[in-house]
């Protein structure tokens, strides 16, 4: 018996002259428009209550979502946690981000940060103290203060953006580093703009428009 | 059978103990003297008294009428709860088939299924289903039984962390940690289920908040304040669409499981009939059209029709209703409706341009958004060309199979039998395999909620218990038949002990070809016909199994066997098993390989 059904071939078919890119948005399959990541910040105001850190950070690797630092804190209301995360993505995938992350039930609003959002991390970089005048001179440098210090080590902190704090690390190695210890970026909008949105239908997330690129301006205001 | 409910292990039994003198410290006298037995009857509106009660009243507060589970350690205090409620509470053989049944019942009704589990071994059984209705979006929520709240993080008998396993594949879970909060936990779990994209949600009970003496009433059933859901569609990109629509000349239409859930197939119907637009189907938006209908093109993707497939792939406007652009029915994204601009209408954000992008992207209910977009286009599209293109597809790839009388039963034939035995309105479960291809494409279904399958999770098993949830939630003259495979049905069939005891009218057809069939037939087409684990050799005998299960049994070898055997069995007022002997190398046609063009099924096998 024969197996199968009948119909023209799949040569024989006439073939649409459209394209998709692997996001799925119709191209010219002859210029092939593709996305490139970008590091963006988000931050995400949450409740603070147990398991929304596995659920923010269990969506991420279930989806791939690429992120970079994730952190976590108390806000000015005891009910509530600020999470701000630095991930790179390509702008439909910061957008799957946002949608992702406000679609967790705890989770009160989402917002991308503007590139001119103020953005903190801080490092504890523990250093032989052998050369004791240079290494203060270099925390000098740095503006980092003296956490501990003891015969043989000294231990400074530094806030600042990353690239400072990358400098800092990279000038202290010449005095040998013993370990460090590093956060995630923590950030705020500036000014009058907020951070979170003032209602939790925060428009934010559906304006994918904030195409605004995060630039690694070393700002230290 | 008292053996088994003697045989409690010592650790099991030393927690029931601790527990008791929990219950006779806490119970205090004047606790019972507020409530006399004269109030205690009246289970309607006698005060709540333990956390299980406030459990129990939730679900009856919400209008639960059933719940499937099985009993268990952790669990025991809100089975007692249950002792006193006019919900009935089907036991079942499995916690998975408690959790699909739970799954069915929402998909057929609506409104969420109720599973029940103990702790550690139950509720990691009834993960499966849980994950099930997560991807196919069913309504569903899980009660699961957890260790008293101080043996909690250490390794404690039964112990499972069930919010941590389960968080990937429900819409939201909470860990109880309140006797006075646990009622409204339930509640707002119900709620949560229903709501917006429907999902499963779970609520983990520990003993000792079950057990807490508590007198909180729960709220009714609602969405926490940060649950949002946008029901209409932004006005001003309606109208764009509706222009779009207007000017199309090769318009689609195609209706996902969410235009069955969103309760818009009735508004859909008269928007594609009205406008003459052609209609394809997800496979979880069978029965959101009809298929005997001029316009209908059936269903799309990797096992759908031809025409459906050249329907999607040559239109240049797709209006896509409630669906999610599943790799099975995109097949390769670059070959998807790849000159069409999509319109999507979805009630999750972020399904929109999550894997096709949307250009005109609709988010809101399906029901008030389609309606939108119905008052909104004011001139049919001119597509006259277009679907007499689309009548040509549907002639020239035409479904018709080959069934000489001289050859082993065909399925296709047996899936036909079946729909022209029963009425409009039955209900088709499925496992998942080849049967399960077959039931989509050679079973006309004209009506939502009358199609119960595991679509996204594809989880072998299902049609079982699927057909008892789903035998609750439909109506008597429904009729539910389960078109199995063989090896989906060995995965539950002790449900058949469930439906005997319940006396519950369904019929189960398996469709036995001896083989992991779709494993078979991919086999054959991708691996050189290495038959790798997929060829039983051997299956016990279906139709004396469910005799002795205490069902009817049936057995179809021969073609004209095949009308009589199915009237007897979907006559028979009980549970009742026909095995069908089909031509195990029968293969499911057509079929676009994976990440394949939509455009270029293969008709059969030489063409893959
Ligand atoms: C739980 C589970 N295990 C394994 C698979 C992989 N699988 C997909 S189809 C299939 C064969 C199913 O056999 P049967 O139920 O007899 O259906 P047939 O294809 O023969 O109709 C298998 C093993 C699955 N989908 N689900
Ligand atoms: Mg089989």
């Amino acid at each position: 018996m024969k197996r199968g059904l009948d119909g023209p071939a799949p040569e024989e078919r006439p073939t649409p002259a459209g394209r998709r890119n692997k996001q799925g948005i119709r191209i010219d399959p002859e210029v092939e428009a593709t996305h490139q990541p970008r590091r963006t910040v988000i931050s995400a105001l949450v409740e603070h209550e147990p398991g929304v850190l596995s659920d923010v950070s269990g969506l991420f690797s279930r989806r791939q979502f690429n992120i970079e630092s994730l952190t976590v804190g108390p806000t000015d209301d005891a009910e509530l946690a600020r999470i701000t995360l630095v991930v790179e993505e390509t702008d439909p995938g910061i957008d799957q981000v946002k949608k992702q992350l406000r679609k967790l039930v705890p989770v009160i609003s989402v917002r991308e940060l503007a590139p001119d959002a103020m953005r903190r991390e801080l490092a504890l970089i523990k250093v032989d103290a052998e050369r004791p005048d240079q290494v203060a001179a270099v925390a000098d440098m740095y503006g980092a203060t003296t956490v501990d210090s003891s015969p043989e080590t000294a231990t400074f902190e530094v806030t600042g953006a990353r690239q400072k704090i990358d400098a800092a690390i990279d000038t202290f190695s010449q005095f040998g580093i013993r370990e460090i210890s590093r956060t995630g970026m923590t950030a705020l909008a500036r000014g009058t703009d907020e951070t979170t949105g003032p209602s939790p239908a925060d428009a934010s997330v559906s304006a994918a428009d904030e195409a605004n690129q995060y630039t690694e301006t070393a700002d230290d205001d | 059978m008292s053996e088994r409910a003697a045989s409690v292990t010592p650790t099991e039994a030393d927690e029931q103990d601790d527990d008791q003198e929990q219950i006779t410290d806490s119970a205090a006298p004047d606790a019972a003297a507020d409530t006399g037995p004269a109030e205690t009857t009246d289970s309607e509106s006698a005060p709540v008294t333990t956390g299980a009660e406030a459990v129990i009243r939730a679900l009856e507060n919400a209008g639960v009428e059933y719940a499937f589970g099985v009993q268990g350690g952790a669990i025991m205090p809100v089975y007692d709860a249950l002792y006193d409620s006019e919900i009935y509470h089907v036991t079942m053989a499995h916690e998975q088939g408690a959790a699909h049944a739970a799954d069915a019942y929402g998909i057929v009704s609506g409104e969420p299924g109720i599973c029940l589990a103990t702790s550690g071994p139950g509720a990691t059984n009834l993960v499966t289903g849980i994950a099930d209705a997560d991807m196919d979006s069913d309504p569903m929520v899980a009660l699961t039984g957890q260790v008293p709240t101080e043996f909690v993080g250490n390794d404690a008998f039964q112990e499972t962390d069930t919010t941590g396993v389960t968080t990937p594949v429900t819409k939201d879970n909470t860990f109880a940690s309140d006797s006075d909060r646990v009622g409204t936990d339930v509640s707002e779990a119900f709620a949560l289920a229903r709501e917006g994209r429907p999902g499963p949600t779970l609520v983990d009970l520990p003993k000792d908040i079950t057990n807490g003496e508590t007198d909180a009433e729960p709220d009714a059933p609602t969405t926490p304040d940060t649950y949002q859901v946008q029901e209409r569609a932004d006005p001003e990109i309606v109208a764009e669409a509706a222009e779009r629509i207007e000017n199309s000349a090769r318009p689609a239409l195609l209706l996902g499981g969410g235009v069955i859930k969103g309760e818009a197939s009735e508004v859909c119907r008269e928007f594609a009939i009205e406008h003459e637009i052609p209609v394809v189907t997800t496979m979880p938006g069978l029965g959101a059209f009809p298929e005997d209908h001029e316009l209908s093109m059936e269903m799309a993707g990797m096992h759908g029709t031809g025409y459906a497939n050249m329907a999607i792939t040559h239109c240049d406007t797709l209006i896509a209703v409630g669906t999610r652009f599943d790799d099975r029915l995109t097949g390769g994204i670059e070959t998807f409706a790849p000159d069409a601009e999509v319109i999507h209408v979805d009630i999750d954000p972020a399904e929109i341009s999550k894997n096709i992008h949307a250009d005109y992207p609709l988010v809101g209910d399906a029901d008030t958004a389609v309606s939108q977009l119905a008052e909104a286009v004011d001139s049919s599209p001119e597509a006259t060309k277009w679907r007499a293109q689309c009548q040509q597809w549907k002639s020239d790839y035409s479904m018709a199979y080959d069934a000489p009388d001289d050859a082993p039963v065909q399925p296709e034939f047996v899936v036909e039998a079946l729909d022209e035995a029963t009425s409009d309105e039955a209900i088709v479960t499925t496992g998942v395999g080849q049967h399960q291809m077959w039931a989509c494409q050679y079973w006309t279904f004209t009506e939502p909620r009358t199609w119960v399958s595991s679509h996204g999770l594809g989880a072998m098993g299902y049609g079982l218990p699927s057909a008892i949830g789903a035998r609750l939630a439909a109506d008597d003259d429904q009729e539910v038949i389960c078109v199995d495979g063989d090896g989906s049905f060995l995965m539950t069939l002790q449900g058949l002990s469930v439906a005997v005891r319940e006396e519950l009218d369904i019929t189960v057809a398996v469709l036995n070809n001896e083989y992991i069939g779709m494993v078979r037939q991919w086999q054959d087409a991708f691996f050189e016909g290495r038959h790798a684990a997929s060829d039983y050799g051997w299956m016990p005998e279906f139709d004396k199994l469910a005799e002795a299960f205490g069902a009817q049994g049936f057995r179809i070898d021969d073609y004209d066997e095949v009308a009589d055997t199915i009237e007897a069995a979907v006559d028979y007022d009980g549970p009742s098993v026909i095995d069908v002997h089909i031509d195990p190398e029968a293969n499911v046609y057509p079929m676009v390989p994976s990440g394949g063009d939509n455009g270029q099924f293969a008709l059969t096998e030489d063409q893959l």
